[in-house]
């Protein structure tokens, strides 16, 4: 073996380790994840969407217009009650309601514009939540296109305007008990996407520095065996650890603002000005939300630290630090991903119940929960992290009256004995290592 | 008095008993030795009395406060230096100081805390230098200051010198041997069986967790009759 390949196989052996592979298998998964996501979106987008249709005209022109939602949508109620319509098309997991009003033939026939009237049923502001009605939307398109098409055969008008665009659609948009009227799904979902990506994005910014702050520290204390001296002074345990979470947490802080102002200089550059006041619709936080998305911020943030204090106890180095992150920052990018494609609201139970118990979801969700007044979902989820924050802190305070804090042994030996699988496993590791 | 009385200690890792039951008094103003060879339970005994590491079995007292009971008020009275101790890096040497006096006094008697550890370090300009530029024997002089300034009731020393060059260690002997004439009680544990003898009013040899012989330098180098101290280790160890 020559010394070239006797280096490399050295070097290969200390890099290639759990510590450096288990990171990589993780992020594969999470973007085969996100993959698997996306063609599920795709999927979305070939199937039929559910609709409604109250036809109160049964003119010429309505009729080529329920052919053609008869072809491209799932019609899953014809009638006359607008109640009912709704009922239906929650029964059946529908998207939008379409109501042709009784003047829509004879106004086209006159040169004037025919109305659709369009109640969209929104189920999520995620991106992947508008798919459904941009499928319908583009459904409405091919009824405009039959209409031109069919007034141009017949030579029913002579107006270009009208029969390049004989219809127009009088939208209103439904969600989470608020109607908003002029404002399509899409166009919500565009318009709450700089919280959608923003505020997750920034919440694990913020997760990820402050709390490798914090295990960086512990990391270094530990390399340059100052924590010993530390230990041995008049200060309370509690005092080191809440020192250590709360610098952290305030330079965690400062480097969230700093990036926070370049992505919202960044994001305001991309938007311009074709934004959509939401306020209009009644989209808008107060002072109260937006102490509660501090509230929910800040209690994230202390279960972070105290995890990461945690983690750090065990940590014996700064170089193992680093790697001691990784579980951290995977715990916040589960409900980054999830928050900026998905709505809490339309996950399956067993995403739901991942999604709450990941303390570091609920900032996330909390902006567009409390701009539709879900507070149910907010102060739950403040209440929740709260206590792991509590009980992280707790179990971080214990720790460090413990040898383990110094040792870094995490098992006794007459706990191991009753795990005698456990124990070869240690000696090979061991064993390897030598 | 006695500033440690040390009853019956033990300490275990599981089923690894590192240090089985060892006995042993201080006096107040004595500095006394620890020695033995790795692994015999030296740096495990100086750090269960530092309160880092929990008591397994046995009592410990210092200044007759009850360290399993109380480890805070114990480390009111002690202070602590570990064998292979850093500073903090990013800090200078001064404020180093600054930062441990503030935990053990305010205003004018925290500046003279850290005035008295300016005088045992040394360094003269260099103490407003970073600790990441000092040389181990300068950094070394910085934390047996950051260890004594505050004139502790016990000054528990684990490999006071190692590492350092003769003229570093015999500096920092000096400074133990003039606070331990002031009336701090040292506990320190050294392989250097020179600094032993020459430091120390009591010995006691550790192996393999156990004390087996105590007394003075004179009285062990008699009892084994021995030249010097490193001939009483070798024998014992051997025995």
């Amino acid at each position: 073996m020559s010394d070239l390949s006797k280096i490399a196989k050295k070097e290969i052996k200390e890099l290639l380790t759990p510590a450096t592979l288990v990171p990589i298998i993780i992020i594969a998964i999470l973007f085969g994840s996100l993959g698997g996501m996306f063609s599920g979106a795709e999927d979305e987008l070939n199937e039929p969407p559910r609709i409604a249709l109250i036809d109160n005209d049964a003119g010429i022109l309505s009729d080529v217009a329920y052919q053609v939602l008869n072809q491209t949508a799932e019609i899953v109620y014809t009638g006359s009650n607008v109640q009912e319509a709704l009922r239906t098309l929650d029964d059946n997991d529908g998207v939008a309601l379409f109501i042709i009003p009784s003047n829509f033939t004879s106004n086209i026939l006159d040169n004037r514009t025919g109305t659709i009237e369009a109640y969209w049923i929104m189920k999520g502001a995620g991106f992947m939540d508008t798919l459904p009605s941009a499928v319908a939307e583009n459904v409405l398109i091919s009824v405009d296109q039959s209409i031109s098409a069919t007034l141009i055969t017949y030579d029913l008008s002579d107006n270009a305007t009208i029969i390049l665009n004989p219809t127009q659609l009088a939208e209103t948009t439904m969600f989470k008990d608020k109607e908003m009227s002029g404002i399509s799904p899409m166009a919500i979902s565009t318009v709450m996407s700089s919280q959608s990506f923003i505020m997750p994005l920034i919440v694990m910014m913020v997760i990820i520095y402050a709390g490798s702050i914090v295990i960086s520290s512990m990391g270094s204390e530990k390399e340059n065996k100052t924590l010993e001296t530390l230990l041995t002074m008049p200060i309370g345990r509690s005092s080191i650890v809440f020192g250590k979470l709360l610098g952290a947490a305030v330079v965690g802080l400062l480097m969230a603002v700093i990036y926070m102002l370049g992505m919202s200089f960044y994001y305001n550059s991309l938007i311009g000005s074709t934004s959509i006041d939401l306020a209009q619709y009644g989209l808008t936080l107060g002072l109260v939300d937006y102490l509660l998305v501090g509230a929910s911020l800040f209690a994230a943030l202390v279960f972070a630290l105290a995890l990461c204090m945690i983690l750090g106890i065990f940590t014996k180095n700064y170089k193992a630090a680093q790697t001691m992150t990784m579980p951290v920052t995977f715990l916040a990018m589960i409900p980054m991903f999830v928050t900026m494609f998905t709505d809490f609201d339309t996950l399956p139970l067993v995403g739901k119940i991942l999604v709450f118990a990941i303390p570091f979801s609920h900032p996330m969700i909390a902006m567009r929960s409390l701009m539709f007044d879900d507070y149910v979902l907010v102060i739950a989820g403040i209440a929740y992290s709260t206590i792991m924050a509590l009980l992280a802190m707790f179990v971080a305070v214990t720790l460090f009256k413990k040898d383990i804090l110094l040792t870094g042994k995490a098992v006794s030996q007459e706990k191991l004995d009753k795990f005698p699988i456990l124990v070869a496993m240690m000696k090979m590791s061991k064993k390897r290592r030598r | 008095m006695f500033s440690v009385e040390v009853n019956n200690l033990v300490k275990s890792y599981g089923s690894f008993q590192a240090v089985k039951g060892i006995s042993f008094n201080v006096r107040e103003g004595e500095v006394y030795g620890l020695i033995g060879p790795n692994g015999a339970g030296k740096t495990t005994t100086l750090r269960i009395l530092s309160t880092l590491l929990e008591i397994t079995g046995g009592e410990v007292k210092i200044q007759g406060i009850d360290l399993k009971a109380r480890p805070d008020e114990v480390r009111k009275v002690i202070s602590y230096l570990p064998e292979d101790a850093g500073a903090y890096k990013h800090l200078r040497g001064r404020e180093y100081l600054k930062f441990i006096a503030q935990f053990f006094a305010q205003g004018q008697e925290a500046e003279d805390l850290v005035s008295r550890g300016m005088e045992i370090a040394n360094l003269g300009d260099r103490i407003d230098d970073k600790v990441e530029a000092y040389s181990k024997g300068m950094a070394r002089r910085l934390l047996v200051a950051r260890a004594l300034m505050i004139r502790p009731k016990l000054a528990i020393l684990d490999e006071l010198t190692s590492g350092l060059d003769v003229l570093n260690a015999q500096e920092i002997r000096r400074v133990v041997k003039s606070y331990a004439s002031q009336g701090t009680t040292m506990l320190l544990s050294s392989h250097n069986m020179l600094e032993v003898e020459l430091l120390c009013d009591r010995i006691a040899l550790i192996n393999d967790g156990k004390i087996v012989a105590e007394g003075t330098p004179n009285e062990l180098k008699e009892k084994y009759g021995a030249n010097n101290i490193e001939e009483v280790f070798v024998r014992v160890v051997r025995e």
